[in-house]
């Protein structure tokens, strides 16, 4: 049976497959991504775009980036999806249990605290580049952090490949007596720059704001980018038949089966796990 | 791919080492459920380990929860499996295709070889075919589509790709998958 944490066993198989054999290992999907994160005077914003791409080709081009680690503490995350989906996992249920066992409303500084010292016991090997915002009973509070274990307290964030993008525009607009429409308006505009300017980053924008005791995800808030321009009116139409059939089996539900076809069928059971 | 309260998977049968073709009959989609179908592309011993391991966690859940699974429980179930073997990862991309709740809702979701998972609404594809695959779907899929057409546009899609593919071919299975059961055709495609 299997226990919790990570499984070695297969990795020196997988050396041996990819330097002696050349094995093509198949590629993870990565969130190319921009992520962004502004501190404005009652709360959080958090900003994500949506793509997700495997290699070149976009793997989903609809995903969701920013995870909930615990009703106002959200975190953005850039890097390899499954890595940002099962840090930001791991800790949200650690917070969870420490919450209950002290009796106490979590605080952004914990899952700070959690998830730096998770990354760097990977050294780096766990790709997962954070922004980590929420509000608690001190304040508002936003960080970054990084695949090592690094991390940054900072008014406005941007990670991800379209960072640089992003950054620009939070450069230009950000002044610290920020409102909320202001501050959402400001991190729509920076995942927009990268969405535009990036090609690792695209789709839709999702917006998450947290204020004290108050949470809004405003998903896909922006899906100006979805709407194809040039998709062909009537869709292609294939008539029944129009494939041919060697041969047709049909299980129905109530265990019951009956074979079309007489003659001894090639068609290998459909395995029953 | 997904239709009106109806799911397809389709795959070929071609077991190869690089370009050598050694089976023709390699099946690689599985039933878990009356709700649920699992197909796995990739490295064959994974692909035989995994069917095992699925095997006998699925009988575990069946004797201790005494229900079946749902295809949205299953793949998160494999995608923390995956994530397990983060550093030294099975090689695979599975696709699990189901039907969910009472109304028989399409459930698609895809992972990558380490349990990223997504859950497109129209169709997942996996295998050494996948970028021919994703482009020929992408043109003809419809929203709502009855069984019927869902099985021919899953059908053409498949034998395009593969068409285009060389390690991919010499035959394949298609699946259609509704609340009153399975029906499995196989098709004839180019051996070559």
């Amino acid at each position: 049976m299997q226990k919790g944490g990570f499984n070695f066993d297969l990795y020196q198989r997988n050396v041996e497959l990819i330097e002696k054999n050349n094995y093509k290992v198949p590629k993870t999907t990565k969130t190319g991504t921009t992520i962004v994160g502004v501190v404005f005077s009652d709360g959080v914003v958090l900003g994500a775009d949506t793509r997700a791409t495997s290699g070149p080709i976009v793997a989903d081009p609809n995903c969701e980036k920013i995870h909930r680690i615990s009703d106002y503490i959200w975190c953005a995350g850039a890097g390899t999806a499954a890595d940002t989906e099962n840090t930001t996992g791991m800790i949200s249920l650690q917070l969870e249990l420490l919450s209950l066992s002290t009796g106490r409303s979590p605080r952004v500084r914990t899952a700070l605290t959690l998830l730096k010292n998770f990354l760097f016991r990977y050294h780096g090997y766990i790709s997962a580049a954070l922004v980590l915002g929420g509000v608690d009973f001190t304040g508002p509070h936003l960080h970054m952090i990084h695949p090592h274990g690094s991390t940054s307290t900072l008014p406005y964030i941007s990670m991800g490949s379209g960072s640089l993008a992003a950054m620009a525009v939070l450069e230009t607009g950000y002044n610290s007596k920020m409102g909320e429409e202001d501050a959402k308006s400001l991190v729509h505009q920076a995942i927009l720059s990268g969405i535009l300017n990036d090609l690792g980053s695209g789709g839709n924008v999702d917006l998450c704001v947290i204020k004290h005791k108050s949470m809004e995800f405003f998903r896909n808030i922006d899906t100006t980018n979805s709407k194809r321009k040039f998709r062909k009116k009537l869709p292609y139409m294939f008539k029944s038949g129009s494939t041919k059939i060697l041969e047709k089996q049909i299980k129905e539900k109530m265990e019951k089966m009956e074979i079309v076809n007489e003659k001894e069928s090639q068609i290998e059971e459909l395995e029953e796990l | 791919m997904a239709g009106k309260n109806c799911v397809a998977i389709a795959g070929d049968t071609r077991f190869g080492v690089r370009n050598q073709t050694v089976a023709l009959d390699s099946n690689r989609i599985f039933k878990i459920n009356n709700r649920t179908l699992f197909g796995m592309t990739g490295l064959n011993t994974d692909i035989l380990t995994l069917r095992e391991s699925f095997k006998f966690q699925m009988n575990l859940y069946n004797l201790e929860e005494e229900r079946e699974i749902s295809p949205k429980t299953f793949a998160h179930n494999v995608a923390q499996t995956l994530y397990s073997k983060r550093f030294g990862p099975y090689f695979i991309t599975p696709i699990i295709a189901g039907l969910e709740g009472e109304d028989y809702t399409p459930f698609l979701c895809a992972t990558d070889l380490i349990g990223a998972m997504e859950f497109p609404k129209s169709f997942v594809v996996a295998g050494t075919g996948e970028e021919s695959l994703m482009g020929v779907c992408e043109t003809f899929y419809k929203e709502n589509m009855e069984p019927d057409e869902l099985f021919e546009v899953v059908s053409q899609c498949l034998l395009a790709a593969v068409d285009r593919d060389a390690l991919s071919g010499w035959g394949s299975v298609v699946h259609v998958l509704t609340k009153d059961g399975i029906t499995t055709k196989r098709l004839r495609t180019r051996k070559d």
